[in-house]
């Protein structure tokens, strides 16, 4: 009684899930696969189903500690061990160690007379002592479908699939059953009555000549799950799932800032550069050096000693770093050193939805803080709009979520009018646009570089020369005159010119001041000579001054004197 | 011109000696029912030349793997080769004789 009470009480007790281990499919799941309850895996063939379920064993043995039999009913286990040696998987030794266990089933119809009444209990035993022996708890069995081929007696063998899956259930294990799909149901015979708990379709559709290979989780009994199709590819190493779920706009932003790798850059881009976790586009025509802007920023976060992802879907990795050697830029190091990782993929190799999950699938193996893809243009050839910008969305989003700085090179076809209209309309999920183009005067081409939007700082809006030159990419201010933007020849030219204007502009300064000085001069020697002039009339006059004085004083002495004279006569 | 002696094919299929094992699993009326139709086959048609191995997986579950067994009960015959396989509880005597490859002898 009690119990009851209590198993009412307790809200939300989630199913208990058993994670694959196989990249993406946790994530759609919420957790894994439902614990302990047969999983139906159906789906056409060469889907990849016993690829997926003996991966789902596999990771199970090595990085859950869960160990797994796989029953097979198509493939002896020599073809199994081959058949997966390709992806690393190392079945041997698991078998050794007792992670694994391989029980192959033969059902051949011609060996086989049936006589009577018989159940299959034998497969039961063969089973649960695989099971006992190694303390299994995973499960695969591939594929039950064989047995309605090999016996007779099909009521038999329905009822007999009834208690197996019974019985799995009660040892506890968490089971992969696959099966062949049919026209138009999920499998042939029907097993979807008997495993209905959860239910996985796999899928290979060929679209314009590439081939995409989907995941749909087409039930779920007691979680939530992602009921979407989920493009996956078959990878290196196992499966990986595309686990795109919502294009939900909400991941962190930072207020950090990283540098472009070229210093004139920066400043224009409001004084640091652009922000951690934001997405550039730069676009420009051909040749106008948006593979050198994205060397340089490759340079300078390796340089920061943080890694970086280059996605090269037009030359080849060593081409590029040839190249940019010559330019100056060392990626050689950076790629030696572990920080720079390129990956080469002619864009006609997959589909859209192959390159986005393989795109994802190395970004979340080398777990890089910057990414450059480098043209996005050729990707979009063959898709139509609605692809790409699906495409692009979840691509920007998760690289946002993983707060990785993105570049993405766009190639324009070349007509000036429309060079600020991408066909795909991208920029508007770009933070940054950097337009490159290049305008021709007087018989030469010389590119020019705008910074069309920044959200977020405040950038400047003047256009700047590129240069390309043996020390890197070099930012000029352009020549703005009376006839308009002039670069290159015609820019330094100019610069000449004024700088020859200003010089005679100074000489002439000098000239003058030159002459004020010599009026001065001249003013001067003028005055001297007035004044010594003047001196020597005053001398003359004073002298004739004082020799009138002294006749005075003579003539009225020599009066003195004759009065004198004369009274002493009278 | 290769004349092949049918006769003396048929009287090696009866000279050979006949190892049949019977896989059931513990006592199931089925199991019994199986021994019980076999002996009866063997002796009417083996003359005593034939040795019933009865192997009950319950006690043994790793010899299911060996002989590829699928059903219970199933009957291997294992000599003269090749090596033939019949479930059930053997009580459509036509297809246990067809199944075993023995023929009514006139």
């Amino acid at each position: 009684m009690n119990k009851v009470k209590n198993d009412t009480q307790t809200k939300t007790t989630m199913l208990p899930k058993c994670p694959t281990g196989i990249q993406g499919l946790d994530e759609i799941t919420f957790g894994g696969l439902p614990q302990g309850r047969p999983v139906l895996l159906c789906g056409k063939a060469g889907c990849g189903k016993t690829l997926m379920a003996m991966e789902f064993l596999v990771r199970g043995a090595t990085e859950f500690n869960e160990p797994g039999v796989f029953m097979a009913f198509e493939e002896t286990a020599e073809e199994l061990k081959q058949n997966v040696a390709s992806l690393g998987w190392d079945i041997a030794e698991l078998v050794k160690e007792k992670k694994l266990a391989i029980d192959h089933v033969r059902v051949e119809r011609s060996e086989i007379e049936e006589t009577g009444e018989y159940d299959l209990e034998a497969l039961f035993i063969r089973l649960g002592f695989e099971i006992d022996a190694i303390a299994a708890k995973r499960v695969v069995i591939d594929t039950l479908e064989v047995l309605f081929g090999g016996l007779d007696n099909a009521a038999i063998v329905r009822s007999e699939l009834r208690r197996l899956f019974l019985w799995l259930k009660s040892k506890g294990v968490t089971a992969i059953i696959t099966s062949e799909s049919g026209e138009n149901s999920l499998t042939r015979h029907g097993l979807e009555e008997y495993v209905s708990d959860c239910v996985i379709r796999l899928d290979q559709r060929v679209v314009n000549e590439l081939s995409t290979r989907r995941l749909q989780i087409i039930k779920y009994r007691g979680s939530k799950h992602g009921s979407n199709e989920y493009p996956f590819l078959i990878k290196e190493n196992g499966i990986s799932v595309l686990p795109i779920t919502s294009v939900g706009l909400d991941y962190p932003v930072t207020t950090e800032w990283i540098s472009s790798g070229i210093k004139r850059l920066d400043t224009m881009l409001g004084g640091k550069g652009f922000f951690r976790g934001s997405s550039i586009l730069v676009s420009g025509t051909a040749g106008t050096g948006k593979s050198s802007l994205c060397a340089h920023f490759a340079d300078a976060t390796c340089q920061r000693g943080e890694k970086c992802l280059y996605f090269a879907f037009e030359e080849s990795p060593h081409q590029i770093i040839r190249n940019m050697r010559s330019i100056g830029i060392d990626l050689e190091t950076a790629v030696n050193k572990g920080l720079l990782k390129f990956q080469a993929l002619r864009p006609t190799f997959y589909g859209l939805e192959m390159h986005l999950v393989n795109i994802l699938s190395t970004v979340n193996e080398f777990q890089p803080d910057a990414v450059i893809l480098d043209p996005i243009s050729n990707l979009t050839y063959g898709s139509n709009d609605i692809q790409v910008k699906s495409f692009m969305m979840r691509l920007i989003d998760y690289l946002k979520t993983k707060n990785i700085t993105t570049i993405i090179t766009n190639l324009n076809e070349g007509n000036s009018a429309f060079l600020e209209y991408t066909e795909i309309g991208i920029s508007s999920l770009a933070d940054t646009w950097i337009l490159l183009r290049t305008t021709e005067t007087n018989g030469e081409r010389n590119r020019l570089i705008h910074v069309l939007k920044s959200r977020g700082t405040s950038h400047s809006n003047q256009v700047r020369e590129f240069l390309l030159t043996n020390q890197g990419v070099q930012l000029l201010d352009v020549y703005l005159g009376a006839e308009g933007v002039l670069t290159g020849t015609a820019r330094i030219i100019q610069e000449a010119k004024d700088k020859a204007a200003t010089l005679a502009r100074q000489q002439k300064i000098e000239q003058k001041q030159r002459d004020i000085e010599r009026k001065r001069l001249l003013m001067e020697a003028q005055i001297k000579a007035i004044e010594s002039q003047f001196e020597i009339e005053k001398q003359e006059i004073e002298r004739i001054i004082t020799i009138e004085e002294n006749q005075e004083s003579f003539l009225l002495m020599e009066e003195q004197k004759r009065a004198k004279l004369r009274q002493a006569e009278s | 011109m290769e004349f092949i002696d049918y006769q003396d094919k048929l009287s090696d299929t009866e000279i050979d000696f006949w190892e049949l094992r019977l896989y059931v699993a513990g006592q199931t009326p089925k199991s019994l029912k199986a021994f019980a139709n076999l002996k009866k086959i063997c002796e009417e048609h083996l003359e005593g030349k034939y040795r019933i191995e009865v192997i009950d997986l319950l006690e043994n579950p790793q010899l299911a793997k060996g002989d590829q067994i699928l059903a219970i009960p199933t009957l291997v015959r294992k000599l003269p080769e090749p090596v033939k396989q019949i479930i059930g509880d053997l009580s459509n005597t036509e297809k246990v004789l067809v199944g075993l490859d023995l023929r009514h002898i006139i």
